[in-house]
Parts: C-alpha cells; structure tokens; sequence
C-alpha cells in the first residue's frame, strides 16, 4: 500500500470516527466540536484529492462560520455543560437497524457498479478556469446560479432578522397565554 | 491518488451520510438535528466531487455544485438558527417535543 492510499484510510477513518462520535456524543458542546474535527477531516479529503480551493472554501464556510453559529445559538439556548437525555432505546435501536440495513443497501449496489470513466485525461484544476466558467454566460457557464444565489443569500439574511427580531412584550405575552 | 478506487470514496460517503441520518433519527433536540444534517449535506458533496475527479476530469461542474451546495448549507444554517432562537423564547426549550400546538 502506497503512502497516498495509508493517508486516504487515516482521513476516512478521522471523517467518521468523528462524525460518530458527534451524532452520539451526550453534551451538546462536545457534539460541535466533534462535528468541527469532522468538517476539517472532510476537508483534509478535499486536499488529498488536490482540490486546494474547496478545501479553503469549505474550512472558511463550514469551520468559520457554520460551527460557529451553532456554537453562538448553543450558548444563546442551553445549558452547554449539562448532558442530554438519552434516546429512547427503542427508537435508537430502529434508527441503527434502519441505518445498518440502507449502508449495507447501498454499500452493495456501489460494489455491483462498474465505473469506468469516460476520458483518460488528468485531473487539474485552477482557480482561474472556477472563475472563468462561473461568470460565463455561454459555453455552460454559471452565472444565473450566480446570481440566484445572490439573491438567495440575500433573503436569507432579511428573513434571518425578521424571525429573530425581538417582539415587544405584550405579543408575547398574549402569544404565552395562548399556548397554555 | 489513482489506486483508490472511485468505490472506496462512494463508501466513505455512504457511510457518513448513514452516520447523519442515525443522529437526525435518534436526536430530539433541534441544534443536535441541525448537525446531522450538516453532515448528509457533506457527504453529498464528497460524492459530487469524486464522481467529477474520476469520471469526468476535462470538466468541472461538480466543483460548481459542491460550492453551490456549501452555499445554500451556511444560509439553511443561519435561517435554521433564527427559528430555533425564537421557539427557545416561546418556549424555553429547543427539544422537538416540547413544541406540539400544531401536531394533530
């Protein structure tokens, strides 16, 4: 086995172990920062398969900023220090035998499946031709997803403050009494 | 890189994606479930890259997806949170039960 193939299963190894410990993990804090190594093992994926700009692009958006949200409304909702209540064992049971079964599902359709690639040519990607085909209007370029997602991004962030505004005291009142 | 094969990524994907529908299944507060799905969305972009590396390698639409979909990922994130900090104020709690005025 070449160094190449001993650092692909370390990385794979890493993505999971993690991501299982942060979908089992008890503490709310622990289950972010567990998630946190995981994005960066997903990530270091990204390096091995030598595409450097999604790597960057996934550690500034995923690690900078989405974990840090989340680590943001943990400290904004809860009690990060106190553990959470345990799953119900049946449900957690169902869940794994439903999981166990579709892995298995689909770890067998993989294997059946014979990829064979279309072209020999390599692999290498610059920044340049990302750039140049994602503000091109012909020849398959990108540039109304572009802006689509421009706007999306756009209302999102006013539908963002809209439902976090704080409403004045007597909605929620009446909101409180309307619930109980 | 090429005595890998496509499969191993696939299963690799596979395996993370089944990893986030565990937790979304057996996790019943709000955030934990946000991280769960956080988690399927990475492994769907694993996929589209290594199926664009190794099937397609003159072209490079599935770059382009991948960063669509870590796009769209951080604004479903932030308008996640927005909902989970205004039920936390309704309800003092971000446990899925809790809120259950509209079941039924």
């Amino acid at each position: 086995m070449s160094p190449s193939a001993i650092i692909f299963y370390i990385i794979s190894a890493f993505i999971l172990g993690t991501g299982i410990l942060a979908v089992t993990t008890r503490k709310i804090f622990r289950a972010s920062i567990w998630l946190l190594f995981s994005l960066i093992g997903i990530a270091a994926l990204y390096f091995w398969m030598q595409l450097e700009f999604l790597a960057a692009v996934q550690i500034i958006v995923y690690v900078g900023g989405i974990v840090v949200l989340i680590i943001f409304s943990i400290f904004l909702t809860i009690k990060s220090g106190e553990e959470m209540p345990k799953p119900i064992l049946t449900r957690s049971i169902f869940a794994a035998l439903a999981v166990l079964f579709g892995t298995g599902f689909v770890v067998r359709i993989i294997s059946l499946y014979a990829f064979k690639p279309i072209s020999t040519t390599t692999f290498n990607l610059s920044v340049n031709q990302i750039g140049t085909q994602m503000l091109d209007t012909k020849n398959y370029g990108y540039l109304l997803p572009f802006e689509l997602i421009s706007i999306l991004l756009l209302a999102a962030m006013i539908g963002c403050i809209v439902i976090a505004i704080k409403s004045n005291e007597k909605d929620a009142t009446t909101f409180q009494n309307s619930i109980q | 890189m090429s005595e890998i094969p496509l499969t191993h990524i696939l299963f690799l994907s596979t395996v993370l994606f089944f990893i986030g529908i565990y937790g979304l299944f057996t996790r019943r507060n709000m955030i934990t479930m946000l991280m769960s799905i956080e988690l399927m969305l990475n492994s769907v972009n694993i996929n589209f890259v290594a199926f664009n590396k190794y099937l397609y390698p003159e072209k490079i639409d599935g770059i382009f997806f991948s960063i669509f979909v870590i796009t769209i990922a951080a604004a479903e994130a932030a308008v996640a949170i927005a909902i989970i900090i205004n039920l936390y104020r309704s309800h003092h709690s971000i446990d899925v039960e809790d809120a259950t005025e509209m079941k039924y």
